[in-house]
């Protein structure tokens, strides 16, 4: 587990990080959500140890990481950066070998990973000429090319397409499944929600929420729901306790003040007639994102 | 696959040495792709070599002039050993060879109180007159050893275009690399993986080993093509200071990389290298217009042969005009090695603390504290 602990930063004397704690399970995908200038890039380039906290620490599995031990990280920057003139096979080898890997060991897994991002026919190419899109996945194999046990990654999906996205998740997911604890950042939202299994919302240095996507869901979800009937919903209105927000004829969301209301009103929609639909309405992340970070 | 390629094989992250290899094997592989820089360095060493040869052809075509002799005059051409005696049978064939310009001059036997008359077309030859006259001897009450005026100008020249373009090649490599690395932001990637300290020393080193390279092929040519134009002994006069040339030049490009290396990690783009990185490009620039100039003034030799930056150029200098005791080399190399060593510790530093910070340029005096 991945743990920062009470993490301060300033620049100068704009403090961009507060006692930020948050914790990476292994094997979870967790999402890093918060708006521009939140402090996501700050924090991870602490985690990186490219960035000395002024104060409170990082540590992997209780213990504070070592430099040896962070040369096991895989880390994608926010500023995406290759050399431009070195050919993409030949300068995510030497990366490779910069962690530490034997020269066959570093191609073998650059072949592979090129393989599956689909770069196979363009390694020999230079970085320069290759497509924004490409590019980014070019640094996505930069990142896991020395089978890192801790993935730390800047917006991995920004600027790639649909098909490159479920590409990426699906090398992410197989590192999380080995047990590697994955962070990631977006600001994307619905991409998120999709695809994190933890969340930690971050909004001016200060963490604002932090936990599993379920959890946090039903944390803000409150009492609210959804009612699709055969008939008319107008009753709906008068009921006490009750608070419509959208109204439709047959269907309407409401909030109730508690579960005896909710309850009232279901059976008093049976008696009204046939009821198609009746759920629970959970909050969207980003109703969740805009309610938190106020 | 094999137990050192498995993928259960423990992975242990690199050394700082075998980093730094890593780091300066890319710096070299990079640069020895670069057709600008293959292209340039084989101009130079074209250069060097048919200077050194067409030199040395065109001295020796100079040295005998073409004379036609008859007769008696024959054996008075010949005893002098400086002139290409050309038999003629008569006075008149002599006169002919002249004429039609197959020779300079030529010698007939004569009435005259030298027993010969030299011929020519519209012009006393004067080498020939010089040969073949009778002149006191002189005797120099000052001996002057060592080379002369224009030989010690192409050495000094040579010395100082050497080190200028060595210098600005590999210093500006190192600069454009470093400021390449920050304005990608690979360097954050890097820095993640291995240490500042690897990062650059692999630079310097890398380059180092470059430019080192390419004055020994420059200054192998230059000795070949002395060997092989047959000029022996102007090798042998040379050679001393072209060995401590390379010795000297060795530490003081470290020294000039590792404040490139700094100057440009100040900077995050390459249209700011310029600001940063021109003090220093004096500093390799004076040393070359300095022995230029004063490549006869013993006090500015002296002074420049032991201050760094232009020991390289200056010592050498010295050490070819017999200027300098034995120890003062070892001196001079001394001084050398403690300021690049001092140099690399401000550099790195300098390097260290520059290096992340991304936008405007940064302070001298902000890098230096941290």
């Amino acid at each position: 587990m991945l743990e920062l602990d009470s993490v301060s930063r300033s620049f100068g004397e704009r403090r961009v990080l507060h006692d930020v704690s948050f914790t990476v399970a292994r094997g979870r995908m967790t999402g890093f959500v918060g708006g521009n200038g939140a402090g996501k890039t700050t924090t991870m380039r602490v985690m990186m140890g490219v960035l000395a906290p002024d104060s409170g620490r990082v540590t992997l599995d209780g213990s504070p990481i070592s430099t040896q031990a962070r040369t096991r990280f895989g880390y994608m920057p926010e500023e995406r950066g290759l050399y431009p003139k070195m050919k993409v096979a030949e300068q995510i080898t030497y990366l490779g070998r910069l962690h530490g890997l034997s020269t066959e060991r570093a191609k073998a897994n650059t072949d592979a990973l090129l393989e599956r991002l689909g770069l196979g026919e363009r390694s020999g190419d230079t970085v320069e000429s290759l497509s924004l899109g490409n590019q980014q996945r070019a640094q996505i194999a930069a990142a896991l090319v020395h089978e890192p046990e801790v993935l730390i990654l800047d917006e991995p999906f920004s600027g790639l397409d649909p098909l490159a996205v479920e590409v990426v998740l699906g090398v992410l997911k197989d590192h999380a499944a080995k047990g590697a604890p994955v962070l990631f950042s977006s600001h994307q939202l619905d991409i998120v929600e999709r695809l994190c299994d933890d969340l930690v919302v971050i909004a001016d240095g200060t963490i604002r929420a932090s936990g599993s996507r379920e959890g946090l869901r039903e944390q803000h979800s409150g009492n609210r729901h959804e009612l699709q009937v055969a008939g008319d919903l107008g009753w709906l209105r008068d009921e006490p306790g009750v608070e419509v927000l959208e109204f439709d004829g047959g269907y309407a969301v409401f909030d109730c003040d508690s579960q005896e209301t909710t309850q009232r009103v279901l059976r008093s929609a049976i008696a009204a007639g046939p009821v198609l639909a009746f759920t629970p309405k959970h909050p969207s992340l980003s109703q969740i994102f805009k309610e938190v970070i106020q | 696959m094999t137990a050192s390629t498995g993928p259960d094989t423990p992975i242990t992250p690199l050394g700082i040495t075998s980093a730094t290899w890593l780091v300066a094997d890319r710096e070299i592989r990079m640069r020895l792709r670069s057709k600008a820089f293959l292209i340039s360095t084989a101009i130079l060493v074209l250069a060097v070599l048919a200077s050194v040869v067409i030199g040395g052809i065109m001295s020796r075509n100079t040295e005998l002039p073409q004379v036609a002799a008859v007769g008696a005059a024959i054996e008075v051409a010949e005893q002098t050993g400086a002139l290409d005696v050309t038999v003629a049978e008569s006075g008149e064939e002599a006169e002919q060879l002249v004429r039609d310009g197959e020779v300079e001059a030529a010698i007939v036997p004569a009435d005259s109180p030298t027993g010969i008359q030299i011929l020519a077309l519209d012009e006393a030859p004067l080498t020939v007159v010089q040969f073949l006259s009778v002149s006191p001897e002189v005797v120099l009450l000052e001996e002057t050893e060592g080379p002369d005026g224009f030989l010690i100008y192409l050495v000094s020249l040579g010395f100082g275009i050497v080190f200028l373009m060595s210098a600005l090649t590999f210093g500006m490599a190192i600069a454009q690399s470093v400021v390449e690395e920050k304005q990608t932001r690979i360097v954050e990637i890097l820095l993640a993986t291995v240490s500042v300290r690897a990062l650059l020393a692999g630079k310097v080193i890398g380059n180092s080993i470059l430019a080192l390279g390419q004055i020994v092929i420059i200054i192998g040519a230059a000795g070949i093509g002395m060997l092989a134009s047959g000029q022996d002994i102007l090798l042998a006069d040379v050679g001393p200071s072209l060995v401590w040339f390379v010795v000297f030049f060795m530490f003081g490009f470290v020294l000039l990389a590792s404040l490139f290396a700094a100057a440009a990690a100040l900077v995050s783009r390459q249209e700011d290298m310029g600001v940063t990185t021109t003090p220093i490009m004096y500093l390799v620039m004076i040393p070359y217009f300095l022995v230029i100039f004063f490549n006869d003034n013993p006090l500015v030799l002296g002074i420049m042969s032991y201050v760094p930056f232009s020991a390289p150029v200056g010592m050498p200098m010295r050490i070819f005009l017999g200027w300098a005791e034995w120890w003062e080399p070892l001196l001079s190399l001394g001084i050398l090695i403690a300021s690049t060593l001092l140099i690399i510790g401000v550099g790195s530093r300098i390097y260290e603390n520059g290096l992340l910070r991304m936008g405007a340029r940064v302070k001298l005096k902000e890098a230096l504290k941290g």
